[in-house]
């Protein structure tokens, strides 16, 4: 049987100042398949999608569209010949219906001035069960899910008459369930011949999912497989370019007296609703204590509340058994709690600030760094040297501005000044989100080192493999309370999955769950 | 920044100058006049002899002071747009103790007369850095509101209460009190009341460039400037840094009072300042915030200032108003922010194209 050829892109070569986005890349893909396209962050494979839906312009190369040559000068033209695309970050209107902001721009009309309404929803909702996307048309995309806003975007680019879907990242921002959820619509499509090209970083997704992997390394493809014929371990490989150690290993855990006490937390966020309702628990010396959940069930509060970044209105928090509730910012630093948080942009870096001056952010007041009022540059530019080595931060110099680094070297920086104030509490929020593999590897490692040197670690994270593969325990965070906690290794995924949702508590769980043994996870 | 960056953000206000007199040219032509030979006149009478030359140092001695408030307090985060009150108030208590203290030698009354002006400077600029940092309030609103009760405040006292007799100025300061003019030592610039208080304003400069980039408190106030989220985190106290930013900002707005007083009238007068508290926005826009910048910036200004006088004789003097307005227009044009502002624009553009 002859395949029919739904995209061939042909020695593209895309130039920015400073880097080659794409390098020669051919990248070919079958009608009704399902392709993915793996690779680090920065290995070109946005670009090379930009460039297909006619964001980007190619320097060189051509493009062939179901064999023909096409010069796609828009996204308007990538619309024509069939081609949509799903960004990672949703552009819809919240306060307009599901149908609004699926058919605007391209509204149906009754006459030549009013919108078809009836038509719109119609039309929405022969495409929602065509495809068994579920999405309630007239409702407000203000009170839906995150997952359910997917749709939303999916179908407006069906209702544009899409053949050739490109996904963007679609399940960095899904639990568990939502994407088992994707992946049978995505399924669907497949069946109803569509061709969907998947851009991901996840192995175990593209295992699971895709017909053909194509991975990209530099700029450059770095390999072409039937995902039948090849392994994860494989992909990795080509991805990063050597050996990846996939899996987490890690000793038992030498478990000391307790570090952190937090009782009864209550704290609203930032809208001044109840964000946190009553949280406690306990970390020891020598453990990761994960905390797992949806983003937005009180994870960030908890955090700000234990690092002097937001008040608690009731409750009490000790170190070592000394009160330290609503202690200020500073002081939190000095009774050595580190600190990385879960957005490194907003909280975590100075980004118009060299990597020097971000390496002493919050010792930069008080000796070594400083000599009287005046900053001590001896001794920073020689702290920035030393932490560079050990971090392997790249490019090595401490003078570059930080926004000028990829973000694998901008969390390691994090990571770095961190971990130099020795801290006896870690708390690690999102510590590799959006970070390459080469470096969660190496994020991960350090954090077991600051784990087996005795100290603790509060490790939060929306990657549910992060959490299962580090933590010692985990508790499960809903609705700003802790509905539960598990073992790592007697619970599995998909149960912790749906504790996150609030469907299970942790009793059913290890019920249910008896004793089956899980291996460790892979991060990926 | 890449060194073509930090290139541009040289160049850049330079070109927008050169852009600025050029297209002064046209309005001179629409005048019926030579541009080549107004602009001849223009930098001849300024630069071409000492008096000129002094005149000029003597009109950029205060937007130094109130360009260096602006800049310093932009490099914080924060706009500060109450020079103009703040350099009231401080000129104000400059003068009062200068008329009060009478007796006082001047080895112990001139540091006396200057701190007085930073204080009051400082005072009223920390008002709005407080509203800013316990209640929110935006200090852009603040700092406008309190130029107007400055200005009124410092009107009733004079009118009321300190007013010489028959004059609307206030009694003269003590001649301890009096900062000597250049003239004295170099007769060839005898006439222009320049003087000492030109040193202050560069040695402020160098003060404010050193406490930015080689102190803590530098550090933190810039971290602040750039990043509050990051600076919050890093221990930084924000509210503290906020209301220190502010005051040291009206300090330097407040000691303009110096140059005046000190140095020029020995007397407080309602509206002496002209407009200097808001041309110090334009200063420290196009010194990029940054000390030197705001020297060079002000000597511009403080030649297109004096300049006006010099070209009345052949084109009306609000020619240079002009000239200035392009200037800051081309600068607001050519610089970083807008640029960047330009590119988001233009990226939205682009969404917009990716749902339609």
């Amino acid at each position: 049987m002859v395949r029919e050829i739904a995209i061939e892109m042909r020695g593209i070569t895309k130039r920015f100042p400073r880097v080659v986005a794409n390098d020669n890349v051919d990248f070919g893909v079958y009608k009704g398949e399902i392709h993915a396209l793996v690779g680090e962050n920065g290995a070109g494979k946005s670009t090379l999608m930009k460039i297909l839906y006619g964001l980007y312009q190619k320097d060189s190369g051509q493009i062939f569209i179901r064999g023909r040559e096409m010069d796609i000068s828009s996204p308007s033209v990538a619309i024509s010949q069939g081609i949509g695309m799903v960004h990672q970050h949703f552009m819809l209107i919240p306060p307009l219906t599901v149908a609004e902001n699926v058919v605007l721009g391209q509204e149906p009309r009754k006459g030549k001035i009013f919108n078809d309404t009836k038509k719109a929803i119609q039309d929405v909702e022969r495409l929602s069960k065509k495809y068994g996307l579920k999405v309630d048309a007239q409702a407000k995309v203000q009170d839906l899910s995150v997952g359910l806003e997917q749709r939303v975007e999916i179908i407006k680019v069906l209702y544009r008459g899409a053949e050739i879907l490109i996904l963007d990242e679609p399940t960095a921002v899904l639990t568990p369930q939502e994407v088992e959820e994707l992946f049978n619509i995505m399924r669907s499509l497949k069946e109803e011949g569509k061709t969907i090209i998947f851009i991901t970083h996840k192995l175990k997704e593209v295992m699971e999912i895709s017909d053909w992997v194509t991975v990209m390394r530099d700029g450059k493809v770095a390999g072409i497989v039937e995902t039948k014929k090849t392994t994860k371990e494989e992909l990795a490989k080509m991805m990063v370019g050597r050996e990846v150690l996939l899996r987490v290993e890690k000793n038992p855990p030498q478990i000391r007296g307790v570090v952190l006490e937090v009782k009864d937390l209550e704290a609203v966020n930032d809208r001044g609703l109840s964000a946190l309702r009553g949280v406690s628990f306990k970390i020891r010396a020598g453990e990761i204590l994960g905390i797992a959940g949806v983003e937005g069930n009180g994870q960030t509060e908890l955090i700000e509340a234990l690092t002097g970044l937001r008040r608690l209105i009731r409750g009490k928090v000790t170190l070592w058994g000394k009160d330290i509730t609503n202690a200020s910012a500073r002081k939190i630093l000095e009774s050595r709690i580190a600190h990385i948080p879960e957005d490194r942009h907003k909280r975590g870096l100075i980004l118009d600030y060299s990597v020097e001056n971000n390496l002493i952010l919050g010792s930069h007041y008080r000796p070594p760094m400083t000599k009287g009022p005046r900053l001590n540059f001896k001794k920073i530019s020689e702290n920035a040297l030393e932490l560079i080595k050990r971090f392997d931060i790249r490019p090595a110099d401490k003078e570059i501005q930080v926004n000028s680094l990829s973000g694998g070297n901008q969390q390691k920086t994090i990571v770095a000044r961190e971990l130099s104030r020795h801290p006896q509490l870690l708390i690690a929020s999102q510590p590799t989100r959006g970070v390459d593999i080469g470096a969660i590897e190496f994020i991960h490692r350090k954090i077991l080192e600051e784990r087996d040197k005795g100290e603790a670690v509060l490790l939060v994270s929306a990657e549910l493999s992060e959490v299962m593969s580090l933590s010692d325990r985990i508790l499960v965070m809903y609705e700003g309370k802790i509905v539960g906690e598990v073992e790592p290794k007697k619970t599995s995924e998909s149960d912790l999955g749906l504790m996150m949702a609030g469907a299970k508590s942790s009793d059913q769980v290890i019920r249910q769950s008896g004793d089956r043994e899980f291996p460790d996870t892979p991060i990926s | 920044m890449d060194k073509r960056e930090k290139l541009l953000e040289i160049l850049s206000p330079v070109l927008a100058v050169v852009a600025a007199f050029l297209v002064g040219g046209i309005f001179i032509l629409i005048i019926g006049q030579n541009p080549l030979f107004i602009y001849g006149k223009l930098f001849s009478g300024t630069l071409g002899n000492p008096y000129g030359i002094a005149q000029v140092l003597f009109k950029a001695t205060p937007l130094i002071f109130t360009g260096l408030a602006v800049a310093f307090a932009f490099r914080a985060g924060l706009f500060n747009i109450g020079a103009q009150g703040q350099l009231y108030m401080g000129a104000f208590l400059t003068a009062y103790l200068g008329f009060t203290l009478v007796n006082l030698p001047g080895f112990i009354l001139i540091p006396l007369c200057i701190l007085g002006g930073m204080i009051g400077g400082a005072l009223w600029a920390a008002i709005p850095g407080i509203l800013k940092a316990k209640r929110g309030a935006h200090e852009v609103i603040t700092t406008i509101m309190m130029n107007f009760i400055a200005l009124a405040l410092t009107n009733y006292l004079v009118a009321r209460h300190f007013h010489a007799p028959e004059t609307v100025h206030t009694q003269a300061i003590a001649f301890s009190a009096r900062i000597p003019r250049l003239s004295t030592i170099f007769p060839g610039l005898s006439g222009s009341p320049l003087n000492y208080s030109i040193f202050l304003a560069l040695l402020a400069c160098f003060i404010i460039y050193y406490i930015l980039w080689k102190t803590s408190l530098g550090y933190e106030l810039r971290a602040v400037g750039l990043n509050p989220f990051a600076a919050e985190y890093g221990g930084i106290n924000i509210a503290r840094s906020t209301i220190l930013a502010m005051a040291i900002s009206g300090a330097l707005a407040g000691l303009v009072g110096v140059n005046y007083v000190m140095g020029y009238k020995y007397y407080f007068e309602q509206g002496f300042s002209g407009g200097v508290g808001f041309m110090g926005i334009a200063v420290a826009l196009l010194g990029r915030n940054n000390p030197i910048g705001v020297i060079l910036a002000a000597l511009l200004f403080g030649l297109l200032s004096f300049g006006g006088l010099v070209i009345n004789a052949y084109v009306p003097k609000e020619l240079v108003d002009i000239l200035q307005a392009i200037v800051i227009i081309f600068v607001i044009a050519s610089s970083r922010p807008f640029r960047e502002y330009l590119m988001r624009l233009k990226k939205r553009t682009l969404a917009r194209g990716e749902q339609g």
